[in-house]
């Protein structure tokens, strides 16, 4: 747990760089948080305290991840009563959990907060002074890519963020606004090659996911069939970091390598489905809490056909 | 298309469990186990497609031409719980192998609040024959569908350690709650 935690250090701390210093803040009022409720919850229940094992460090770490940068510093903390003791502990704790912690914190804000947690986006600081946001956040809220490619079209993306050829790079290095930790697609995509180097997750999820979004959006997402932006689609909103840290959560996935691929699938197509059609301006939150609870089901339908014939006495 | 986006919106967007909370009885009755959900679902497939085939023709040609729309309700209910029992009495008598697939299912499916609220549905938007058909159908794909998800995730909170006082009702209950926190995903679509 503690190495995953790891791999999400790089990306927060080059978001210190991009929105400014109170990200630091909201990031450890969310991990402290989480470990607090963890250790109450744990009493609470009469649970042995594994407060300290990195899961809950890693709920939290996640949760500030996928929250925009300007949000009250309270939020995160409700938002880690919710994914751990709701969303983990009442289901049974620690690996009985049905829905993604942090994801399910993270819709909980959303419907509770919609103002908060859709309008507190930070323009990226160009010049290096990462104090500026200290004082006066309220004056200072932009849009993300993928809000003004939704609600004003093409033209004002262009407009916005110049060409997408010029951007593909910002994009990637991770100056735009955005999520806290969902801006850079380069660390998260390196973090996320580490942990498969290191076996912790496999390639089936990340690349489903990552795959279909891009196919999906390459033929629906223009303005014709096949005039959609797949670099584009991946690149923005929180597209890699779900893919790579969120949807391979081994608790809410399923677990056989086919059922993953259908499962990853699901989870891109939701998210194309959500980003073209739906209200939101991007959907891959809502695509992971929508496929997670068909992990059991999908485990059940992928179970391995078995060979061998029944032993004695079992039948 | 227009039949496309009306089945997805059936299934998903406006899916009648998750997204208009009707029929929350059987969703929790029956979904203990993954073999009655199945056999539930096919029940309220098939008894919602006969029931809104007749509350629709009871309703386009009597009920709207005489005016007497203020009997839909009423009307309804009769029309639904008679159509139940005299399905099950032929179906007993006609084809002994589907009455047992359906099994107790079938009388249940009475009170369902899900059939009866995809006839009032399908009477309020004042659908045609053929949208009639595609949406109570795919609208019991959705409450199938819902139904199956649901079973399997409870097949698998019966083995975890759920806190004792939340065993059962009540954390499917919270579970129902975040999966249409889910649902909430789906908003602004048609």
């Amino acid at each position: 747990m503690w190495t995953v935690f790891g791999c999400l250090v790089p990306p927060l701390l080059l978001s210190v760089f991009v929105f400014g210093v109170q990200v630091l803040f909201i990031a450890a009022v969310s991990v402290l948080s989480c470990m607090a409720v963890e250790a109450a919850s744990q009493k609470m229940l009469g649970r042995p305290l594994t407060y300290l094992d990195g899961s809950a460090a890693l709920t939290g770490m996640l949760l500030a991840f996928v929250i925009p940068p300007g949000v009250p510093i309270l939020m995160p903390a409700l938002g880690a009563v919710m994914a751990i003791y709701i969303g983990k502990h009442l289901m049974g704790g620690l690996g009985y959990n049905i829905f993604n912690p942090a994801l399910l914190a993270r819709a909980f804000l959303l419907a509770t907060f919609p103002v908060a947690m859709t309008s507190a986006w930070l323009p990226p600081i160009t010049d290096g002074a990462i104090f500026t946001y200290l004082s006066g956040i309220d004056g200072m809220t932009t849009a993300t890519p993928l809000a003004v490619l939704k609600d004003q079209g093409m033209a004002a993306f262009i407009e916005r963020f110049g060409e997408p050829r010029d951007i593909y790079m910002s994009f990637f290095l991770g100056w735009r606004p955005g999520c806290i930790g969902e801006t850079s697609g380069l660390l998260v995509v390196l973090g996320g090659l580490y942990l498969m180097y290191r076996r912790y997750i496999t390639w089936h999820i990340p690349v489903s996911v990552i795959g279909s979004i891009a196919i999906l959006t390459w033929i629906f997402g223009g303005e014709s069939l096949f005039g959609g932006d797949p670099l584009l689609a991946v690149l923005s909103g929180g597209a890699l970091l779900g893919a790579f840290y969120m949807a391979t959560c081994y608790v809410t996935s399923p677990t056989m390598r086919s059922a993953q691929l259908v499962y990853g699938v699901g989870i891109g197509a939701l998210t194309v489905l959500i980003r073209l059609k739906g209200g939101y301006p991007e959907g891959i939150c809502y695509a992971i809490l929508l496929m997670n609870p068909l992990s059991p089901v999908l485990d059940t339908w992928f179970k391995p056909k078995r060979f061998a014939p029944p032993l004695r006495g079992e039948q | 298309m227009d039949l496309f986006y009306l089945s997805v919106s059936a299934i998903f967007v406006n899916n009648i469990l998750l997204a208009q909370y009707l029929g929350n009885c059987p969703f929790l009755g029956v979904s203990k186990k993954l073999e009655t959900a199945l056999g539930m679902a096919m029940a309220v497939v098939f008894v919602t497609i006969m029931a809104a085939i007749c509350t629709w023709a009871v309703f386009t040609y009597f009920l709207k031409p005489y005016g007497l729309e203020f009997l839909q309700t009423l009307s309804f209910i009769l029309i639904i719980a008679s159509l139940v029992q005299l399905v099950e009495i032929i179906m007993k008598k006609q084809s002994r192998v589907l009455y047992n697939a359906l099994g107790v299912y079938l009388p249940l499916i009475t009170t369902n609040c899900a059939v009866m609220g995809v006839a009032l549905l399908v009477a309020r938007k004042e659908y045609g024959f053929i949208e009639m058909l595609v949406f109570s159908s795919m609208s019991a794909v959705g409450f199938g569908l819902a139904l199956i998800v649901f079973a399997g995730i409870r097949e698998r909170l019966m083995i975890s350690a759920v806190p004792q006082s939340l065993r059962g009702t009540s954390i499917a209950l919270i579970t129902a709650g975040i999966m249409a926190l889910a649902f909430i995903g789906f908003q602004g679509m048609a």
